[in-house]
């Protein structure tokens, strides 16, 4: 009663005064018997809560720890194959030094701009729609990416292969086009879950005011989810950089600078493809080198996504 | 308190004091031409209008005329359907999936005739919402001239001005002047509630729907964006659609009461100047319901 600022008269059944009559808690008045049984319960749920923090650390641990053998081993492989010039130089011969893969990072670069050219516009109408448009058609369109996401990327390489290469040859754009097709449903989803966080108050705003539809979705919707659209893209590219699959039944590959995508280019997951399989101790330094490269390179676009969206995020509050 | 069904009028009973208060709040009904009054032109008409979302009937069969440049007020309990009926006169439902039959007129134009573009009736009725909305990707004044920007509106000279009118007349440009390029969610709640009102009339709207337009805000926040409706009613037709019955007595000429009926489907039950909708309602339940004694 004493915690009460005022005095409350207690009657008998109102908990303080009345004894417990049975069990381990008899002789307590009520009120004690519940602590004591509120206490005791606390006590459990302490060591539970204990038990289950060291088990969460645990388990992340064993994630982390692929992850951490994996990035340790390529860099102590990878690091001596980066002498001066392996970036800019072209490859060499077995034993002739001097080796470089500047041209498979040019090819990259400009296979995977020319992907992102082809799937980000696609890839962002095709979401405008599906939010746009709900119903059955919006429905087999998101399937449809779902099952894409899931396919292996090797079938995406084989289908690049039979529809562009088959007609056109080897090239990098076949290389962009397979990339293409393998980004899209990613980007479709994530532009799609940007679009849709944006709330059905700033639509009805917008509308409200006169404004063509297309304005509001262009002025407003759009603007709004633009933060979460630029990280999906980026994500996506980040994961299509480092594909080999889709690359092997396209580009050809190539041990010379190629600035035009129509004709075979070399890409850095190839580069490390076909070195890695090579009998020589030279072709293996270099792919582990060049595995080394695309990893700093993927970190360092989803870093930059991160940026990015965190940068856009803050010129929006 | 006594039996709901049947509430006393006795003298010195809560109830009639709560009437007498609040007819002597909506006091400032000077005798002017209420709705119902012969001299008043209509700005909106509604016409045997009913609201439905899928099977579900939300208001019906409402027949209302609100008078140029008067503010009317709709009051009612929470669900049955003053802000359908709102949001019916702008053609908002179109987005949302309701359906509105019967109709409505914005003076000669017929709002959901097949040639009318909804984009055309919502740039001549402007629209306040609930809860305060800028555009939180925009600047103070990239929201107000958002409407003219959205509307084809392209001249710099053009949109400045009609930009700083609109911010005079919500009261705001005093305070945001300095800082028009600032993002507008830094504005407090009240302050963003004034910024959408001027967004809205910087369309130049012949009416402007607000949709409980207070509810979100503070009593001091309330207080100046009451003063603000009544402001406005010299230059554009308010309906406000409030839960408060005191906000309606301070700031409306004219109040509307919405109620259930049996068969739990809103409707109209009494229109009216304001002081005699709470002064001496002439529907039974009206008179339950401004006493407190439903809803």
């Amino acid at each position: 009663m004493s915690d009460l600022p005022f005095d409350v008269p207690v009657t008998a059944g109102a908990g303080a005064g009345v004894r417990v009559g049975a069990g381990t808690l008899a002789g307590l008045t009520r009120r004690d018997a519940v602590r004591a049984a509120a206490c005791a319960h606390l006590d459990r749920r302490r060591r539970l809560g204990r038990l289950a923090t060291v088990m969460c650390v645990g388990a992340l641990a064993l994630s982390l720890l692929p992850l951490v053998a994996l990035v340790v081993y390529v860099v102590s492989r990878g690091l001596p194959a980066l002498s001066g010039g392996f970036l800019v130089h072209t490859p060499t011969p077995e034993g002739i030094p001097g080796n470089g893969i500047g041209n498979a990072v040019v090819g990259t670069l400009i296979i995977v701009a020319l992907a992102m050219a082809m799937a980000v516009p696609v890839g962002l109408a095709a979401a405008l729609f599906v939010v746009e448009r709900p119903g059955r058609l919006s429905g087999a369109l998101r399937l449809a990416a779902d099952v894409l996401t899931g396919t292996p990327s090797i079938a995406i390489g084989v289908f690049a292969y039979l529809t562009f290469v088959l007609a056109f040859g080897y090239s990098g754009l076949a290389g962009s086009f397979a990339l293409a097709v393998l980004m899209l449903p990613i980007m479709l989803r994530a532009d799609e879950e940007a679009m849709s966080t944006v709330p059905d108050e700033l639509w009805e705003a917008g509308l409200a005011l006169g404004s063509p539809r297309a304005r509001v979705v262009r002025s407003v919707v759009l603007r709004s989810a633009l933060p979460g659209i630029v990280t999906g893209n980026l994500l996506a590219m980040a994961r299509a950089i480092g594909e080999t699959a889709p690359l092997i039944f396209t580009i050809f590959g190539s041990q010379f600078f190629v600035f035009r995508p129509t004709a075979p280019m070399a890409a850095l997951p190839l580069t490390i493809y076909t070195n890695a399989t090579e009998p020589y101790a030279d072709a293996q330094r270099t792919a582990w080198g060049t595995a080394l490269v695309l990893m700093v390179l993927v970190v360092l676009l989803s870093v930059a996504a991160r940026a990015v969206a965190a940068y856009l995020h803050r010129k929006a509050r | 308190m006594t039996d709901s069904s049947a509430p006393s009028t006795s003298p010195g009973d809560k109830t009639a004091t709560l009437t007498a208060t609040l007819a002597e709040e909506a006091g400032h009904g000077d005798g002017a031409a209420g709705l119902l009054g012969s001299d008043a032109t209509p700005a909106v008409t509604l016409q045997g209008v009913a609201v439905s979302f899928g099977d579900h009937v939300a208001v019906r069969n409402t027949t209302l005329s609100l008078a140029t440049n008067r503010v009317t007020a709709l009051v009612g309990p929470s669900g049955c359907g003053k802000t359908s009926i709102l949001r019916a006169v702008n053609r908002l439902h179109d987005h949302t999936g309701g359906t509105v039959s019967g109709t409505i007129r914005l003076g000669e134009l017929d709002v959901y005739a097949p040639g009318t573009s909804p984009e055309l009736v919502r740039s001549k009725v402007g629209m306040v919402f609930q809860r305060p909305n800028p555009f939180p990707t925009m600047s103070i004044f990239d929201n107000v001239v958002a409407g003219l920007r959205f509307n084809g509106v392209r001249s710099k000279a053009l949109l400045a001005e009609a930009g700083e009118a609109a911010l005079r007349h919500a009261a705001l440009w005093d305070i945001v002047k300095d800082r028009l390029r600032d993002p507008a969610v830094r504005l407090s709640g009240g302050q963003q509630q004034r910024l959408c009102i001027a967004r809205a009339l910087a369309v130049e709207p012949e009416v402007l729907l607000m949709d409980e337009p207070c509810s979100a805000l503070d009593p001091v926040a309330t207080g100046k964006i009451e003063a603000l409706i009544t402001e406005l009613a010299q230059h554009v037709t308010v309906v406000l659609v409030t839960h408060n019955m005191f906000q309606a007595a301070r700031v409306s000429d004219d109040t509307a009461v919405f109620l259930l009926g049996e068969d739990r489907v809103g409707e109209l039950v009494e229109v009216g100047p304001t002081g005699e909708v709470f002064g001496s309602p002439r529907d039974e339940r009206t008179r339950a319901y401004v006493t407190g004694h439903i809803g």
